[in-house]
């Protein structure tokens, strides 16, 4: 199926997209309608120009091609599935996601990957292939980033307060340049086993056409947090 | 200096006569405080553990067992009260933050209690609700602005989805964690009974509860625990949780200790690790925002069902209800101040937040005032006791409430106040399997329904006593309510007038 979303509402767009029985869509001339996939399992659909907010929202099994780039809240609370996104993306990329994949090619905004959940074989990824804003990984409870930092070679390519609240999982980042202003609850540890990392660079650089075995012979640094009970000294019980 | 020796604020007394030294306080107090010291075969207590949960009290077979308040006590001051004191030690020895469960004991004002319900007289006969059809069932949710006539006649409105209870009364947000699987258990079949609703809170919904799911509201919080399309489609609404009337501006902390093997797959993250819900969603920063979280799960079902947001009662309650219900929000849910928890921080419960009479009239009014009444169902709750609280309630505004301190006495708890310890010797507040094996819900499902159903009579009995047949022509009836023992500007906001007036 081919949809021309040009002037189309979000809810007569995503109606269409429900209502229809095909495994394949296309959707040309998006500008920012929201919810695209939201919900949705089973599809391949191909998105052409900007879409909005809350693209694949709680998405369970497709997968998302953008050929364009993608606004605030890409796969929120997404459970399954693949998104890729031929651009960069605005903020909070993978809100409290539970698994799948996200493929930024560029930049991401502020709060990629916060809330991440983690259970069993449900390991949510997300690969950031520029620089990622402030508040990466915040109150991250499981899952795994990656930010690659082409393009940013030599500087820091996240931002302020990264891993604050991180208490699961593991954020990867190209390059050496640890951030200064680090939680005391977080523990950088330098890459040397990249078997984890390995595949997720790999599939990025499928998606994009980097080079994988040039990033992958790059050094990474990772966090991780050191306590899985960030708030077990704050408080005193009252028996009241 | 060692840590301050805090003298426990209640004596376990045993009375040796009764007494058979069958051993059962021994093995039930989950908290340890009796003890039997098999060096001097004495049957003994460490009062320091009791928390006066009365599990003991109730399982002794010989009624042998009393709790008392220790008279134990500091010079008398009523400003450097006893609590006050401990407190200051508690602090000096830890640096912690203090922490308390269930609703604020500070004695604030009761609006509920300083208002009275009419009853008719000669004119506008009272009806027997005995005799009479008596009309309690509500339909929650935004309602048509606009009807229209057909060529042919008929009428065509636009409708949306609605809840519809059997009786204006609710279980509010207890999330599975914070309280066990039997007690879910008994909240989703009593619910299922009574034709309403009972809510999973922030914790996910446990895969043996999905049966249940037309009489389940899911709850979506900052975490996001536990949500996914099935949870989100199980449920026959959705619930925003943006505040919680115990504590207005904070979070939840599910400790690691709590997260078991269950809990973990409910609320997926891994087993032991904190489960941390904010007070912000970070992707919210403005009713804006607030609008795409709520259509984006419209979207993810289909605008099937109807989406409730919840917010803690503050100070600009009106105008933030007000926001809420341009957001495209079906139903606000006003959660009052003195409303309880599993766990909030002392300090923050008993200081933050209004009550709910206040800001319920309060909404109600700026709401019809704006001639927006009709977009939004409105519930209110925190601490709603009785029936007499739920016909006020719905007088003031409201179309229905939410009530769960009642709920969990029904379920046996005795108000201890100390569901932040999860050690709850009733299996409520507790993971432990052993405790919560304790509680049989269906024994506790069928104490709800007794509750609810007790409560439902009560609500037609004042109705009829006013001459009112129908739940509808009570719903902001406030010249149903006089008010007693207030001040001019507590009548202007509650929208009431005085007795006698």
């Amino acid at each position: 199926m081919r949809i021309d979303a040009k002037g189309m509402h979000f809810a007569a767009l995503n109606g269409l997209i429900r209502d229809s029985a095909d495994g394949e869509i296309v959707i040309d001339n998006v500008l920012g309608q929201r919810y695209i996939a939201a919900g949705a399992a089973g599809r391949h659909i191909v998105v052409r120009g900007v879409p909005g907010n809350a693209l694949g929202a709680y998405m369970n099994g497709c997968r998302v091609d953008v050929y364009g780039s993608a606004q605030d809240a890409v796969g929120d609370t997404m459970n399954d599935g693949v998104i890729v996104v031929h651009g960069s993306c605005g903020d909070t990329a993978g809100y409290a996601m539970r698994g799948g994949r996200i493929f930024i090619e560029g930049d991401a905004g502020y709060r990629v990957g916060i809330h991440m959940k983690e259970y069993g074989s449900a390991v949510p990824c997300i690969v950031v292939g520029g620089r990622a804003g402030s508040y990466l990984g915040e109150y991250q409870a499981g899952g795994r980033i990656v930010v690659l930092g082409i393009g940013s070679e030599g500087r820091q390519c996240v931002g302020d307060f990264t891993s604050t609240g991180m208490h699961g999982g593991k954020i990867y980042v190209r390059g050496g340049c640890i951030p200064a202003d680090l939680p005391r609850q977080t523990e950088v540890r330098a890459v040397t086993d990249k078997s984890e990392l390995a595949p997720l660079v790999r599939d990025f650089c499928t998606c994009f056409g980097f080079d994988a075995d040039a990033l992958l012979a790059d050094d990474y640094f990772m966090l991780v947090p050191s306590t899985a009970y960030i708030y077990k000294t704050l408080y005193v019980n009252r028996p009241d | 200096m060692n840590e301050t020796y805090i003298m426990p604020d209640y004596e376990i007394v045993r009375n040796a006569e009764r007494c058979v030294r069958c051993m059962a306080c021994v093995r039930l107090c989950a908290n340890g405080a009796h003890i039997f010291d098999e060096k001097r075969g004495v049957l003994t207590a460490d009062d320091s553990k009791c928390v006066n949960c009365h599990y003991c009290v109730a399982n002794c077979p010989t009624k042998a067992i009393k709790i008392v308040r220790s008279d134990h006590c500091f010079k008398p001051s009523a400003n450097y009260t006893e609590d006050v004191i401990k407190d200051i030690y508690r602090q000096a020895d830890t640096g912690g933050v203090l922490l308390s469960s269930m609703g604020t004991t500070k004695s604030y004002p009761v609006y509920w209690d300083k208002m009275l319900v009419n009853a008719s007289q000669v004119t506008n006969p009272p009806i027997d609700p005995l005799r009479e059809p008596m009309e309690i069932r509500t339909f929650l949710g935004k309602k048509p602005e606009t009807v229209k006539y057909r060529a042919d006649g008929r009428l065509e409105a636009e409708t949306h989805p609605n809840l519809m209870l059997k009786t204006p009364i609710m279980f509010s947000a207890m999330s599975y964690g914070s309280i066990s699987k039997n007690a879910h258990i008994a909240l989703a079949r009593a619910a299922e009974e009574l034709g309403t609703f009972y809510n999973t809170g922030e914790g996910g919904l446990h895969e043996d509860l999905y049966q249940y799911g037309a009489n389940t509201i899911v709850q979506v919080a900052s975490g996001r625990f536990g949500v996914h399309p099935a949870y989100l489609n199980a449920g026959a609404a959705i619930e925003i949780k943006m505040g919680q009337g115990a504590k207005p501006g904070i979070g939840g902390h599910l400790p690691g200790s709590k997260i078991g093997e269950d809990v973990s797959r409910t609320r997926m993250i891994p087993k032991g690790t904190d489960a941390i819900s904010p007070a912000p969603h970070h992707d919210i920063y403005s009713i804006e925002d607030l609008r795409q979280l709520v259509f984006g799960l419209k979207e993810a079902t289909d605008y099937k069902k109807p989406v409730i947001v919840k917010i803690a009662a503050v100070h600009n309650i009106a105008a933030i209800a007000s926001g809420i219900a341009r957001s495209g929000a079906d139903i606000i849910a006003i959660d009052g101040f003195r409303g309880g928890t599993g766990a909030a921080p002392t300090r923050i419960r008993d200081n933050v937040g209004i009550p709910i009479e206040l800001a319920l009239a309060a909404v109600d009014t700026r709401l019809r005032d704006e001639g927006i009444r009709g977009r939004v169902g409105l519930v209110a709750g925190g601490s709603v006791r009785s029936s007499a609280d739920v016909v006020k309630a719905i007088a003031l505004g409201a179309d229905a409430v939410y009530i769960a301190t009642p709920a969990l006495l029904a379920m046996g708890c005795h108000l201890c106040r100390s569901c932040h310890g999860g050690k709850c010797n009733w299996g409520i507040a507790t993971q432990s399997p052993e405790l919560v094996a304790r509680l049989d819900p269906d024994v506790a499902r069928e104490r709800l329904v007794n509750l609810v159903t007790a409560w439902s009579r009560e609500i037609m009995e004042m109705m009829g006593g006013m001459g009112i047949n129908s739940i509808e022509a009570l719903r902001g009836n406030r010249l149903m309510l006089r008010g007693i023992g207030l001040t001019q500007k507590e009548l202007d906001v509650l929208g009431i007038r005085h007795a006698g007036e």
